[in-house]
């Protein structure tokens, strides 16, 4: 069964290298560019697995992870936060707002990947 | 061009954009911009470029835009103050992130100097936090390696960023060969909250080896005890793997805080005896609150199935049989592609093909006595608006704002004011006029050079404008807007204007005109773009550097555009450059010579002229000058110069168009006539099959006949060769 | 490229006959992209006397060579009725103006024959064999050497 992801990320190469990397991997690959955006395209496709950037125009990724956990329709779909804070506080506070888990870039595709498996099948 | 090597290039171009975002914030909050999304926008373009730079490996722009970022944070957190200093400080380190782009882009050598001293001034700025854990300085970039199957590189470094392995694990040398671990896997309730699944995460640990998974049902609460949200089950593990330590506690990583995880080492296994030293595994990293009965706001944590996964069974593979690029859709209304140019190319030369075509058709409807049969007329209008329309949507496509060719230029009034020592300004207006790709990159370094001079030779010292009651501050005003057809840049300053009796003077000391010539305000500004002419008195360090205002005029004559200059003395200085908007069609001036249809780009061409007797005077048996405002101009025969028929006798019969070629030498054309001036397509000669000199390329006429374009400058240089030398010495000095 | 055509059908060449000062000179048809009816040139200043100029084929600056001129048989007054025949040289495309184009024939391979050793003037430097076909005489141009560098070299 191929994967659905929605890649939600402000930095457009970042948009073209999860693209690639997650196609590759076999997955299908949405992407939007900013959390309202994010929420948006949630309305339009069913992803079983997101993967938001932290810092974003319009809504971060905090906000975008919160309003997707506060809504009942997809209360428990897997969120991944990536970025490139790898500090103890950013995880804390992804873990706060709801996230699965969190990938720090530059990510390795392997990593990604099996990032991915570990929280959607 | 490989995948990689594309997303690199599209890296790039975000880049520009996100540095446009970076001068453009930075300018407002310089201007006073108190938004605190001013400063958020400023720190997501910084941050977006570290991020991608570490994708692709740039180190050394990975180091500097972390620099950048940390202290744009404490910017951010308002730690430090919005002070003119320390935006002075993020405007320095903006030009120098520009520059480790362009550097990074075209693979040149860094200026290591300017970034160590950038480096400094932006970690001075951090505040040093007493008791504070130390800036986090050495960010590790780990660069994206597609393809390579090397996870062993990138786990030292997940290791110590991602601090969920207990402390002492890293001493302990793993085991080689198998070994067994006996874990104990307990959830929490926000591991179901957050969207964790158990099941997944047993799934991975079975494909690390054998593994015996056993529900411990002991720890079931009573079923009158049981929360529909709480997590109740927790598993007993026993697993056989080559893996390392790592790798185990890894699956585990996102749940380390929402579960309580036990492993350790068991018995047998050649590992076994160095694990029996450790006694106990459970870190307190794990110790978390784990059956807590706080029910948390998330959706019923139904609990997972306690089937044992089979060994290996399930071990998550990369589906094989999904293909890439599947995705589509969902990008939403900003969604865009990026296409080879030379496809856009082909695109631009097929609405070229059509506006010939129309006009052909147009030229044979009317000779077929068809054109005012009312319904082919109007069809061919449809046809005539359509293919206008499919031609300037082609040209669209190669359009691209100014905006980031003005962002360019703050910067340069920045460095010109600075070195300078005034204090100036620059106003841009009209940043989102789209013009040809070619055109925005090809406009730079002119303009470049415009705007130093502005700053150098335009804008007065601060004593002066006092004196002449002008605000100390001088005014740079650089605007952009589409005019008939064309592009029309504006640079213009409020400074003292073209010192006229100076500049004439000048020209006359350096003999680039005769003594007594006289000539128009006009005229005199037109000879600031003569070669050899510079006002300063010694070249200045700004806009010396041997470059003069002829060299700017060449470059935009190549790109088939004028300059023209305005000036008020004590009022300041205009100059105005007009571009056409696309490189693909051309302004040209159709002209007859002999029996041959040319065409003369208009760029070129200054004035046109039937010459009168007193205009033309003798230069030995055949050659003749003309006189223009008492400036001789050699005559080139075009017909004669191309061997279309024998030179004229008298040059009285003949239209001369007066043109200067890009070196800024002027001479007069000679053909036998002039038909009118028209947009053409410019058709490339092939090298070697066609290409000629003083042929520069073709076009297509309406009646589908190949006109030659000439090339002027080639035409004049061959020219004033043997026998015009003199004249064309005389001119340039 | 034409070699590897040729290799493939070892029995029979298929060749674009034409006529120019009433000797037949033959073509590869593989190097032959159209033959059209002769419209007026643009010439092209200082080229040598065998260029022809440029014609518009449907969009394309085609260069023309006067093919009777190239080999030392004399410029060509052209008249309606002459032809171009669009050859392709080394990728480029190039218009041969000729007389007329007469025939496309099948020619068995071993009918092909080297050029007749003579001086090295211009038709032999063009000519890269010959075909006896009862009475008639068909010199094989080899279209490679039109090519451009050669061409366009001021006298």
């Amino acid at each position: 069964m191929t994967l659905t992801v929605l890649a939600v990320d402000d930095s457009r190469t970042m948009r073209d290298l999860l693209r690639k990397a997650l196609s590759e991997a076999g997955f299908t690959v949405h992407t939007a560019d900013d959390g309202v955006h994010g929420l948006e395209t949630l309305e339009t496709c069913a992803p079983d697995v997101i993967i938001t950037d932290i810092n974003m125009p319009r809504m971060d990724g905090f906000g975008f992870i919160e309003a997707v956990r506060g809504d009942a329709r997809r209360g428990r779909i897997p969120i991944l936060t990536l970025t490139t804070e790898s500090a103890p506080e950013m995880k804390q506070r992804a873990r706060e707002a709801g996230a699965t888990g969190w990938i720090v870039k530059p990510f390795d595709k392997d990593k990604l990947v099996a990032a991915i498996r570990r929280v959607a099948a | 061009m490989s995948e990689l090597d594309e997303l690199r290039g599209g890296f790039f171009e975000e880049c520009e954009d996100l540095l446009t975002v970076l001068a453009e914030g930075l300018q407002q909050l310089s201007d006073g911009d108190d938004d605190r999304e001013t400063v958020n926008a400023v720190f997501r373009a910084v941050h977006s470029i570290k991020g991608g730079a570490g994708a692709f490996g740039l180190d050394v722009l990975v180091n500097f835009a972390h620099k950048f970022e940390t202290s744009l944070n404490e910017l951010r957190d308002a730690r430090i103050p919005k002070s003119e200093h320390v935006i002075g400080v993020f405007l320095r380190a903006s030009d120098i992130l520009a520059d480790l782009v362009a550097a990074m882009r075209d693979e040149t050598a860094t200026d290591d100097a300017a970034i160590e001293a950038s480096l400094e001034e932006i970690v001075a700025l951090i505040p040093v936090k007493p008791g504070a854990e130390k800036v986090d300085e050495s960010y590790a970039p780990m660069s994206l390696d597609f393809g390579a199957d090397e996870p062993a590189g990138f786990e030292p470094a997940a290791l110590e960023t991602l601090d969920f392995t207990p402390e002492p694990v890293a001493a302990i040398e793993a085991p080689v060969g198998p070994a067994v671990w006996l874990l104990t896997f307990r959830p929490a309730t926000g591991l179901y909250a957050r969207g964790n699944e158990p099941l997944l995460l047993l799934r991975a640990l079975a494909a690390l080896g054998p593994c015996e998974i056993e529900l411990d049902t002991e720890s079931l609460p009573a079923l009158g005890d049981l929360g529909p949200e709480d997590a109740g089950l927790a598993w007993r593990i026993r697993l056989e793997t080559e893996a390392k330590e790592e790798e185990i506690f890894e699956i585990f990583e996102f749940v380390a805080d929402d579960c309580a995880l036990e492993a350790v080492p068991a018995e047998s296994g050649p590992g076994a005896a160095a694990a029996e030293d450790i006694p106990d595994f459970a870190a307190p990293a794990f110790d978390a609150p784990a059956f807590e009965p706080a029910p948390e706001p998330a959706a019923a944590a139904e609990p997972a199935p306690a089937e044992p996964a089979p060994a290996k069974a399930s071990a998550p593979k990369g589906e094989d049989g999904g293909k890439a690029g599947e995705g589509k859709g969902g990008d939403g209304a900003k969604a865009s592609i990026r296409v080879d140019t030379d496809r856009i190319e082909r695109l631009v030369n097929l609405a070229g093909e059509l506006v010939i075509t129309h006009a052909m058709l147009t030229q044979r409807i009317a000779e077929a006595g068809l054109a005012r049969h009312a319904a082919i007329a109007e069809g061919l209008d449809e046809f005539r608006m359509l293919t206008r329309d499919v031609q300037e949507s082609v040209m669209a496509i190669r359009a691209q704002p100014v905006r980031p060719l003005f962002q360019r230029m703050t910067r340069i009034v920045r460095e010109a004011a600075h070195a300078t020592g005034k204090s100036v300004k620059l106003v841009t207006d009209g940043e989102g006029t789209e013009v040809d790709k070619t055109i925005v990159e090809r406009l730079a370094d002119p303009l470049t050079h415009m705007i130093r001079n502005a700053v150098d030779h335009g804008i007065e010292s601060a004593e002066k404008r006092a004196d002449a009651g002008k605000p100390s501050e001088g005014t740079i005003r650089l605007s952009a807007a589409q005019r008939s057809g064309r592009i029309v840049i504006e640079i213009a300053d409020d400074g003292a204007g073209i010192n006229r009796p100076r500049v004439l003077s000048i020209a006359k000391e350096k003999k680039l005109i005769p003594a007594d010539a006289e000539l128009s305000d006009s005229e005199i500004d037109n000879l600031l773009f003569m070669p050899g002419f510079s006002t300063a008195k010694e070249v200045s360090a700004l806009s010396g550097r041997g470059v003069g205002m002829d060299v700017v005029k060449r470059a935009i004559q190549a790109l088939g555009g004028r300059t023209i200059i305005s000036s008020k003395p004590g009022e300041g200085s205009v100059f105005s450059i007009s571009l056409p908007l696309t490189l693909a069609v051309l302004d040209g001036v159709v002209v007859r010579v002999a029996d041959q249809t040319l065409v003369a780009p208009l760029a070129a061409i200054v004035e046109t002229c039937r010459p009168t007797k007193a205009d033309l005077k003798r230069m030995g048996p055949r050659d003749h000058v003309l006189l223009v405002r008492g400036e001789p101009l050699p005559i080139v025969d075009i017909g004669a110069e191309l061997g279309f028929r024998p030179p004229v006798e008298s040059p009285l019969d003949s239209v001369l168009m007066v043109a200067e070629t890009e070196g800024g030498a002027r001479c007069a054309l000679l053909v036998d006539d002039i038909f009118d001036q028209r947009q053409v397509v410019i058709k490339g000669l092939e090298e070697g099959f066609g290409r000629t000199r003083g042929v520069a390329a073709a076009t297509i006429l309406g009646d589908g006949r190949i006109a030659l374009i000439l090339d002027v400058d080639a035409l004049v240089r061959e020219a004033s060769g043997p026998h015009g030398a003199g004249h064309v010495m005389a001119l340039t000095g | 490229m034409n070699e590897a055509q040729e290799d493939r059908r070892v029995a029979r060449r298929e060749v674009v006959v034409f006529r120019v000062c009433e000797d037949e000179y033959c073509i590869a048809i593989g190097s032959v992209r159209e033959i059209r009816r002769w419209s007026e040139a643009t010439r092209l200043p200082r080229t040598p006397h065998f260029v022809k100029g440029v014609i518009n084929l449907r969009g394309l600056v085609l260069p023309v060579i006067d093919f009777a001129a190239r080999i030392g048989l004399g410029d060509t007054v052209t008249t309606s009725r002459h032809s171009t025949i669009v050859v392709e040289v080394r990728g480029h495309l190039l218009g041969l103006l000729v007389e007329t184009v007469t025939d496309i024939l099948s020619i068995p391979e071993t009918d092909f024959q080297p050029t007749p050793a003579l001086a090295g003037d211009e038709t032999n430097e063009m000519v890269s064999g010959v075909i006896l076909l009862n009475d008639r005489l068909l010199r094989i141009v080899d279209v490679d050497r039109f090519a451009p560098h050669v061409e366009t070299e001021p006298a």
